[in-house]
């Protein structure tokens, strides 16, 4: 069996360190039409922002094809698949047979087609990151045109660099794929307030041009100018079909594959952000290595069984100072969807909006705008699916708040109540050592052993006696 | 500022709140129970032979526990005197003496050795066992018996540690640093331990540390009263703690806090793991343990900007399929942030058994000779055979591990003889079900304990044995400081130690020398046994410990000072250099599901010990927890209808156990807990999961599937 994968970014990687973990010898050949070693373009975002450097995102150390076998063709093109022969065929005319072939061909920007757009530099590959940091350096004002995902993070990590940005939205909110209106609202109001102005519902119809052949702006529908010698494209991506649909297989939005991920031909499977999936294509990581692992078990034979069923994504800002996750169904309004159940808390004041919508008791939807230590929680909760939900919706959003009170002060507390754990000590012996004459710590110690254990609970023995001490007073 | 470390080491009391208990006159020793080993006096009356009126007051010049001690060590004393102990030996359910006893058994498995080969008789040793009583179990297999099959539960304790020290630093001494160390940092991260009520006197040292400014931060699915008293804890769901520690070095990373020049000068293999960290994002590890990034990036912060900062794992990040693989990522993390062998940081397991440090060195586990040699070195085999006098080709190669070795018994290739000292199987192994077979169908099960447990009544052969008080040994607490456990009172009539029922079956098996019974002259060959070895004794003697209150290993020579930060120069390893090695997440090795939709983890309460065995016969610890309970949330509650106090059957592919409902609102609400200590139904290890880890042999005992269901 050999396999051949095109495409060597996030997913064609994954899947080659797939195979080899499940089979030591299968020979592998892939291709990479970028030079550069695959890298994980997950935390472009953070390059750009400065949290981290171009030379730690990659995922594959330099060494590791020649370590375990596999043959990389790297900065070469695959432009056609001759599924007669079974080979794929390179740019430079070369021919590579395969008996099992997966197309991790990706997604590429999508660049409006107005005018002057060429000035403009597209925020997709490490190298456009690079170009984006270079222009950053010199440019006074930055204008990042798409307020979804990348946008927002894009327009946030170059004014944490100090560089005035516009972020410019063609719909009425950011990120309106995945926020309902007030949530996108509360997101423009946090970044506006680290710095990003934001202009929604604007369509930007030129990039024009200024000194060398560097931008000076873009021109807006209403004739609008707004200034910037960087100008960053982030319109979304669509699925890079081109060689498939060329070779036969068929096409939808991306490449259509079944539960197997097969396309059309059986011997040739697609993964990824190429791949459309039970009329879905994704544009996130988890389901791309998901994907990875399913055809990894079946091309080896490790798990004959292994189908992929689709995924949940969950969408989740990475940006300084900005906490945001969106998950599932997020537009739902139970005023005109009677089968949904919406809980929301909104404090724009404090950057905070939270929904969540519940269907049969169940999680399938959020959004979390602000910081919130039920993320993690709530993820889960959404990401399993199964779980019923508890009857108290608030504690969902706010663990602890429905639970028992805890008695801080020696009058609340009831005599059962344990202060010293270590020693099985409650207050009521604490108040029978009192009685018989026990008037501090160390006499109260040498009785109970209160405090000699871990220690921790000396204050409050110190509280209880203290209490003794004035009740005595009181009705003396 | 910080005052020099190393002149803490010794006597020095670190607390500043003593106890004022009148201290009687009696023997300075240290407590039966964990590994922390309080130093306490025991005191006690003597007439005729009856020992009354123990009393029990701890020692302030032991720095682990300075003054402190639980209810466990106040205790300790009633199993002394309270009529529980075992004083005749039984065969087959009935009294019989030692020399019927001792016959029996040794003719039993001289009959089984001769008919089925040496490795058709098994040894099973423990934690809990003196460093003679473990150096003599290993020789008296290997010797006297011929048969690699012995192993110890100490495999169900800190293997997985163990196997990831030695994998990144050449060796495993679980912490290289003095206890006194950690009151001088100022960030600790505990993953998987909860010492608030595991060794309760440990958290003197974080408290001294907090008061200084230092920042605790404790990982664990429950709000156990450690998480409750840090900074920082991060609820972790179970069985992802492998994804949490990657997460941490991925925004180590990000963040700037590596220490690229000690890893220059100190490490070797950051390169790969930094590739491999890259694809733990912290946003999708979120996702995997539900801990939310901001308390990560906080974590990351804490440790990176300290100055002295340590990383501790237990055994809640330990016992899993993966344990060896996350203690690793752990280590990982330590490394890059520059901690491990740099004076006042560093990386340590938390032992937990008594001498679980000592009891893993030398030689009562299936793949290791004393010294902490391999069985499988050439060199290590013939140093130990010319110590014991017998040829290194006489002695066997390793055998199975503690799991696979119970898995065994009775079957057609596995032993069908078993001796078995300082454990309790019937409680305290995964899936007990499985093993209650496997115990019934031996031809000989021979038992030695302190009181009649749930698997000395499963036994052939029962040997009433003495306990801590009443025998002389050495142990080597979580420090790896070789502390001496003297005699202080009087044994029953009746009872023999374990070293002489060694003694006495060796007798009868042909080898009337080589085992002595007296435990000096024990921990003398053992010195000579452990020299050149990783965990060297050679130069450790009675009166050094007692003169200079514990040595720490490595001691090659009496005149050496012994060694308490083993890794300041160089790592154990042959370049000296400490390894990175790159690892990757994985799912517990059963996840929750339609059927079993719940993760069950186990642990220990504050008023008993392991399985119980001593403890659940110590009244005031029983009243304090007198049986085994089921702690859920109460959305859970809500959800089957059960309220406080009501009781649990818990369900999972292997067994079913019951216990009191016990409702916490902290507890996520996808997991619950039920303590280990119990016997009968209250089993938690009726539940827990076989699933070992591929290099420790650790089975998965803190994640597995369940269901609940209200008791009839």
């Amino acid at each position: 069996m050999r396999l051949v994968v095109v495409g060597n970014g996030m997913a064609g990687a994954r899947l080659v360190e797939e195979v080899r973990a499940r089979d030591p010898r299968m020979p592998i050949t892939v291709f990479g039409a970028e030079r550069s070693r695959p890298y994980n373009r997950v935390l472009l975002s953070n390059v750009l922002a400065g949290t981290a450097r171009p030379d730690q995102v990659r995922l594959v150390t330099p060494g590791w094809y020649a370590e375990h076998d596999v043959t990389a063709v790297l900065g070469t093109e695959i432009v056609a698949v001759d599924r007669d022969a079974k080979e794929v065929v390179a740019a430079d005319g070369r021919r590579e047979p395969y008996d099992a072939l997966v197309l991790a061909t990706g997604s590429e920007a999508v660049v409006p087609p107005i005018p002057g757009v060429e000035r403009a530099l597209a925020f997709r590959t490490l190298d456009d990151c690079r170009a984006i940091l270079a222009a950053a350096a010199t440019a006074r004002r930055a204008v990042v045109v798409g307020g979804g995902l990348l946008g927002v993070e894009a327009a946030r990590g170059l004014a944490g660099r100090g560089l005035p940005v516009t972020l410019l939205h063609l719909a009425d909110h950011l990120m309106d794929r995945q926020l309902d209106p007030e949530a996108g609202q509360v997101l423009g109001q946090t970044l506006a307030g680290l710095g990003v102005r934001i202009k929604t519902g604007v369509t930007v119809v030129e990039v024009l041009g200024g000194a060398g052949n560097r931008p000076a702006g873009v021109r807006l529908a209403d004739g609008e100018i707004v200034d910037g010698e960087l100008v960053v494209l982030a319109c979304g991506v669509r699925p890079v079909t081109g060689l498939a649909a060329a070779s036969g297989l068929k096409v939808g939005r991306g490449i259509v594959v079944d539960d197997e991920l097969r396309t059309s031909d059986p011997a040739i499977r697609a993964i990824g952000e190429c791949a459309e999936h039970d009329g879905t294509v994704y544009g996130l990581v988890a389901p791309a290595w998901e994907q990875a692992a399913v055809v990894a078990d079946l091309i080896t034979g490790y798990r004959t069984g292994s189908r992929y069923r689709g995924s949940r994504p969950v969408t989740r800002l990475k940006a300084k100072s900005v906490e945001l996750a969106a998950m599932g169904e997020t537009h739902v309004d139970e005023t005109t969807d009677s089968g949904a159940e919406v809980v929301r808390f909104s404090h724009r004041a404090r950057g905070t909006y939270h929904k969540l919508v519940i269907r049969d008791d169940r999680l399938v939807g959020a959004i979390l705008v602000g910081e919130t230590p039920v993320v993690g929680t709530l993820t889960q909760l959404f990401d399993r699916g199964g779980r019923p939900l508890p009857g108290d919706r608030a504690g969902l959003l706010f663990p602890g708040v429905t639970g028992p009170p805890v008695a801080d002060s020696p009058v609340r507390m009831p005599d059962s109540a344990r202060v010293c754990r270590c020693n099985d000590v409650t207050k009521g012996r604490i108040r029978a050592c009192w009685e018989s004459g026990a008037r501090d710590v160390e006499a109260v110690a040498a009785v109970t052993r209160a405090t000699t254990g871990c220690g921790t609970c000396r204050e409050a023995v110190e509280g209880v006696i203290g209490w003794l001490r004035e009740q005595e007073g009181a009705t003396a | 500022m910080a005052k020099p470390l190393g002149t803490t080491i010794g006597s020095m009391p670190i607390t500043s709140h003593p106890t004022t208990e009148h201290v009687k006159a009696g023997t300075a020793t240290h407590c039966p129970y964990c590994a922390l080993q309080c130093g306490m006096i025991v005191a006690a009356d003597e007439a005729d032979g009856v020992v009354r009126n123990v009393s029990i007051t701890p020692r302030r010049d032991i720095p682990a526990n300075a003054g402190g001690l639980c209810q466990k060590g106040w205790t300790a004393g009633e199993l002394l005197t309270n009529g529980e102990r075992l004083t005749t030996p039984l065969v087959d359910g009935r009294p019989a003496t030692w020399e019927e006893a001792l016959d029996h058994a040794a003719s039993r498995i001289a009959a089984i050795r001769a008919e089925h080969g040496p490795d058709a008789v098994a040894v099973f040793g423990g934690g809990g066992l003196t460093n003679e009583k473990a150096y003599l179990l290993g020789k008296f297999a290997r010797v006297a018996v011929g048969t690699s099959q012995i192993d110890y539960n100490g495999r169900f304790c800190m293997s997985s540690a163990a196997a990831a020290s030695i994998r990144a630093f050449g060796m495993d001494r679980g912490m290289p640093f003095p206890i006194t160390d950690l009151a001088e940092a100022d960030a600790v991260l505990i993953a998987g331990g909860n010492m608030a009520e595991t060794m309760p006197p440990f958290i003197r040292h974080l408290t001294l540390m907090r008061e200084r400014g230092g920042g605790l931060i404790v990982a664990d699915p429950r709000r156990t009263p450690t998480a409750a008293a840090a900074d920082l804890h991060l609820q972790i769901t179970p069985g992802t703690d492998l994804a949490l520690a990657l997460g941490l070095l991925h925004l180590a990373i990000a963040e700037g806090y590596v220490d690229d020049d000690y890893i220059a000068a100190r490490t070797t293999g950051f390169d790969a793991v930094r590739t491999s960290v890259s694809a733990w994002w912290p946003e999708r590890v979120e996702r995997i343990t539900g801990v939310p990034v901001a308390l990560m990036r906080e974590t990351v912060r804490l440790l990176g900007t300290a100055r002295r900062a340590m990383v501790l794992t237990g055994r809640g990040v330990e016992q899993h399929a993966k344990g060896t693989d996350t203690v690793t990522a752990f280590i990982n993390l330590a490394l890059a942030l520059g901690l491990p062998g740099t004076e006042g940081s560093g990386y340590a397991c938390i032992t937990g058994q008594g001498n679980g440090q000592g009891g893993r060195e030398h030689g009562q586990k299936a793949d290791q000779l004393p010294g902490y040699r391999r069985i499988d070195d050439p060199a290590a085999r013939a140093h130990v055979a010319s110590v014991w006098g017998v040829d290194p080709a006489a002695l066997p190669g390793p055998g199975r591990s503690a799991y696979e070795l119970l898995d065994a018994l009775g079957t057609r290739d596995g032993p069908r003889a078993l001796l078995l000292f300082g454990s309790n199987p019937l409680v305290s192994a995964p899936h007990v079900g499985r093993v209650i077979d496997r115990l019934a169908s031996l031809d000989l099960l021979v038992v030695c304990d302190i009181v009649l447990s749930e698997t000395a009544a499963a036994a052939d052969v029962v040997l009433p044995t003495t306990q801590w008080a009443e025998e002389t040994g050495t142990m080597t607490n979580l420090e790896g400081r070789v502390l001496l456990r003297r005699r202080s009172v009087a044994a029953p009539s009746g009872v023999r130690s374990d070293l002489a029922v060694l003694s006495g079956l060796a007798a009868r098996l042909g080898h009337p020398r080589g085992f002595p019974d007296d435990p000096e002259e024990v921990f003398e060959e053992l010195r000579r046994a452990s020299a050149g070895g990783p965990a060297d004794y050679s130069g450790i003697t009675y009166e050094r410990i007692a003169e200079e209150g514990g040595v720490f290993w490595p001691c090659p020579s009496e005149d050496h000072p012994g060694t308490p930060r083993p890794f300041l120069d160089r790592f154990a390893t042959p370049d000296g250099r400490a390894r990175f090695t790159p690892v990757a997440h994985r799912p517990p090795a059963e996840d929750i599901d339609e059927d079993y939709p719940l993760y069950l983890t186990t642990g220990r309460v504050l008023a008993q010990y392991q399985s119980g065995a001593q403890t659940r016969r110590i009244a005031p610890l029983t009243e304090a927890a007198p049986e085994a309970f089921v702690e859920l949330h109460p959305d859970l509650a809500e959800r089957i209808g059960v309220a406080d106090g009501e009781r649990l059957q818990v369900i999972s592919r292997r067994g079913s156990a019951s216990g009191v409902a016990r409702l916490n609102s902290t507890i996520r609400a996808d997991t619950v807990f039920m303590p280990f200590h119990y016997a009968a139904e209250g089993r938690a290890n009726l539940l827990t999961n076989t699933a070992l880890d591929p290099i420790s042999r650790m089975p998965e005992f803190k994640v597995c599937a369940v269901r609940l269901e209200k008791a009839a």
